[in-house]
């Protein structure tokens, strides 16, 4: 489904990716490690830009609208499969079904009680979540996030990780936690300056790998 | 914000409806032809007999906006004093034309009357926002100064730090006091408007093209031609051009100040008498002013306000319809550029000069000073929350629709700004719907010009007085409002690219 073919990413003359190759078939569930600028972030939004159209995507900076509600900026989700006169009402006056949906999701995420709180009255973890409800919300066949429990607590960012992989198939995620990257996923890549360190079962990622990848060069 | 946004839509829309609107004209189609003739023919050769009167319009600015920073300065050192606040805010509430209004029977077609009603005005605007940038400045570098003088602190504490924003804010005013100076010629002062007039009335319409087009081109190059180590020797020019047409006569300033201000009623016995004693009573003063409000000040307040509410509606709304064509989000870089062009020439005229237009287009309603007000004013919201939204990253999943884009992404976003710099202008449209009475419109503005004209300057300074009164009440809840949304105008001070 994904594949990469020795692919070369550069800004301002500093590569990013170097001759990198990669596949992920429909299904799996990855993650990329790697220290920060290493280009796990560069990795993903390659990846992102390959299926963009069935893609769902949470952002390393939220990317959220601190003017409108937590309830709004989920439903934005699905903005592109509903007609604009009912996204246009939605903005006045929520429509009963789309609370009740969006709702069951952020309990699970334990932001019921802010659904209509507008989201920069809410903390940095708060709103994290909300980023991650919306990529949920979207009900896209992929989800790729980027650091997507960075700033939750660790119990919490299981459970979230759980809640991401019960809803999607496919799921690449780009995370700085090595536990909690090898405690949840099946599928570990390892990136070092750009380039394809590793990329194993977690089963063999051993401490002696991790220790070259996170070594400074 | 949006109860307050559909308030004021309402309040709008009602005004609208009890708004006198018509057209008049006979042949409104016959003068726009003749207009578009007029614009694609200027007439260039015209300007070389206008070039005093350029030379004047730049004088005027030059000289208005120096006592405007002056005076300005030294205000905004004390404007946390509430008798210096409320005295800006009274010398600003009133227009530049009402203040040339006041100062012709005292120094006559004078450039002083130029030059002052220019400067004064412009003194209240820079001691408020001059205190305001002040203010918004990091404080921390001053904390970590020595003790000293109030003098030597503020230039190596605050100066150092709001030197940028002082300097764009106090250009970005230039380019105002040449439009105000530009427009004062239309009550005679030898300025481009006074031949602008001159040409619209007489349909001279490639003359007037001619003027327009190198007024544009005079605020086009700006950024050429006025650098900052050049400004001094400018404003020496400026002055010493000047000083070789003053004449001020002292009787004159006496005679305004202290006779023919005071109500008739207390002139009436010696001015038949012959001795030009004054007497004060009471009730006559009383029945004077009663009858002056009641006659004209209240039905002048009523069509000024409702003209406001229109226009402050008004030019919401067509913002926030036209800034999405000059943003990379919604359209591609040529288009925008080519709206935004558009919006400069719009907001580049004068709004009077667009009233003018229009008037003679379509008659005396207020047709004419609505659609000038709103195409002024909605392109200087719709250029600045273009500009705001240009500065958002949209994520890369952000919806693909365009409408659906402009209400969940960008709308919410830029809407604070926006609904900020909106208020910050009612007060603004508020002065130019009264001026506009000039024209023709039964605004505050046309029982002052009728005044001027019966040379009953009494009722002169009792309707400016309240049209004052009006503006800074207006003020007042526009800085409530903005307080209650909790929305600030940082923007403004960076109006120009």
């Amino acid at each position: 489904m994904f594949n990469l073919n020795r692919v070369t990413v550069a800004y301002n003359g500093q590569p990013a990716l170097k001759d990198l190759s990669l596949t992920i078939e429909e299904g799996e569930q990855v993650v990329i490690i790697g220290q920060s600028g290493s280009g796990k972030s560069t990795l993903l939004r390659k990846l992102f830009d390959l299926h963009s159209d069935r893609a769902a995507f949470v952002h390393q900076d939220y990317a959220l609208v601190p003017q409108l509600s937590v309830f709004h900026n989920i439903y934005a989700g699905r903005l592109d499969r509903r007609n604009i006169l009912r996204n246009l009402l939605t903005l006045i006056k929520p429509h009963k079904n789309d609370l009740d949906e969006i709702r069951s999701i952020v309990s699970e995420l334990g932001l019921e009680e802010k659904l209509l709180d507008r989201v920069g009255e809410l903390s940095g973890g708060q709103q994290q979540r909300v980023a991650v409800a919306r990529a949920i919300y979207r009900q896209n066949d992929v989800l790729m996030g980027d650091e997507p429990v960075s700033s939750v607590d660790p119990r919490q960012a299981g459970d979230i990780l759980n809640l991401l992989k019960r809803s999607t198939k496919t799921l690449i995620l780009a995370m700085h936690d090595v536990d909690l990257a090898l405690t949840n996923f099946d599928r570990i890549i390892g990136l070092r300056s750009g380039v394809l360190a590793f990329d194993l079962p977690s089963g063999q990622v051993t401490p002696q790998i991790l220790t070259d990848l996170y070594e400074q060069c | 914000m949006l109860r307050v946004s559909l308030t004021f839509l309402g309040l709008g829309i009602l005004c609208l409806l009890l708004a006198d609107i018509e057209v008049s004209t006979l042949h409104p189609w016959l003068e726009i032809r003749r207009m578009f003739l007029g614009t694609i023919t200027p007439d260039i050769p015209v300007l070389y007999t206008f070039r005093s009167a350029l030379l004047n319009t730049v004088v005027f600015a030059f000289c208005g906006i120096t006592l405007g920073v002056l005076f300005g300065s030294v205000l905004a050192l004390f404007f946390h004093l509430t008798p210096v606040r409320l005295f800006c805010a009274f010398i600003r509430a009133i227009h530049e034309i009402f203040w040339a209004f006041l100062f012709l029977p005292i120094v006559g077609l004078n450039p002083i009357c130029g030059v002052l009603a220019i400067g004064i005005p412009y003194a209240g605007v820079f001691a408020k926002v001059y205190a305001e940038i002040f203010q918004e400045a990091d404080q921390r570098p001053l904390q970590g100064l020595p003790p000293g003088s109030l003098l030597t602190r503020f230039a190596y504490g605050i100066l150092p730090l709001t030197y940028r924003n002082l300097k764009s804010y106090t250009s970005y005013r230039f380019e105002c006091a040449l439009r105000s100076s530009a427009v004062l010629g239309f009550i005679g002062l030898p300025t481009i408007g006074f031949h602008l007039e001159t040409a619209f009335r007489e349909s001279l319409y490639s003359e007037a093209a001619a003027l327009l087009l190198v007024f544009y081109l005079l605020i086009a190059s700006l950024r050429y031609w006025l650098k900052p180590k050049w400004v001094p020797l400018y404003v020496a020019l400026a002055f010493f051009f000047i000083t070789k047409d003053v004449s001020v006569q002292w009787e004159n300033i006496v005679r305004f100040l202290g006779y023919e201000i005071f109500p008739w009623p207390m002139r009436r016995a010696g001015f038949i008498s012959g001795s030009h004693e004054l007497a004060f009573s009471f009730t006559e003063v009383a029945s004077w002013a009663w009858r002056l409000l009641a006659s004209e000040g209240m039905p002048g307040l009523w069509n000024t306000f409702i003209l406001t509410q229109i226009v402050l509606a008004g030019s919401g709304f067509f913002a926030l319809i036209l800034f999405p064509g000059t943003s990379r989000h919604f359209v591609s870089r040529p288009f925008a550029a080519a709206t935004k062009s558009i919006l400069i020439i719009l907001r580049t005229t004068p709004e009077y000069i667009l009233a003018y237009t229009f008037i003679l287009l379509w008659g005396p309603s207020m047709l004419p000073a609505i659609v000038a007000i709103v195409l002024h004013n909605g392109a200087i919201l719709a250029h600045l929350s273009g500009r705001s939204a240009d500065t958002i990253e949209l994520r890369n999943d952000a919806p693909r629709g365009s409408i659906n884009r402009y209400i969940f992404e960008v709308l919410p976003r830029v809407y604070g700004q926006f609904l900020a710099f909106l208020f910050y202008r009612w007060e603004v449209m508020m002065r130019e719907s009264a001026i506009l009475g000039i024209l023709g419109i039964y605004t505050l503005g046309f029982f002052i010009d009728s005044a001027i004209s019966d040379d009953k300057l009494d009722k002169v300074v009792f309707l400016i007085l309240m049209t004052a009164i009006f503006n800074m009440l207006i003020d007042t809840i526009s800085q409530r409002v903005r307080r209650n949304l909790r929305v600030s105008v940082r923007e403004v001070v960076e109006i120009r690219e």
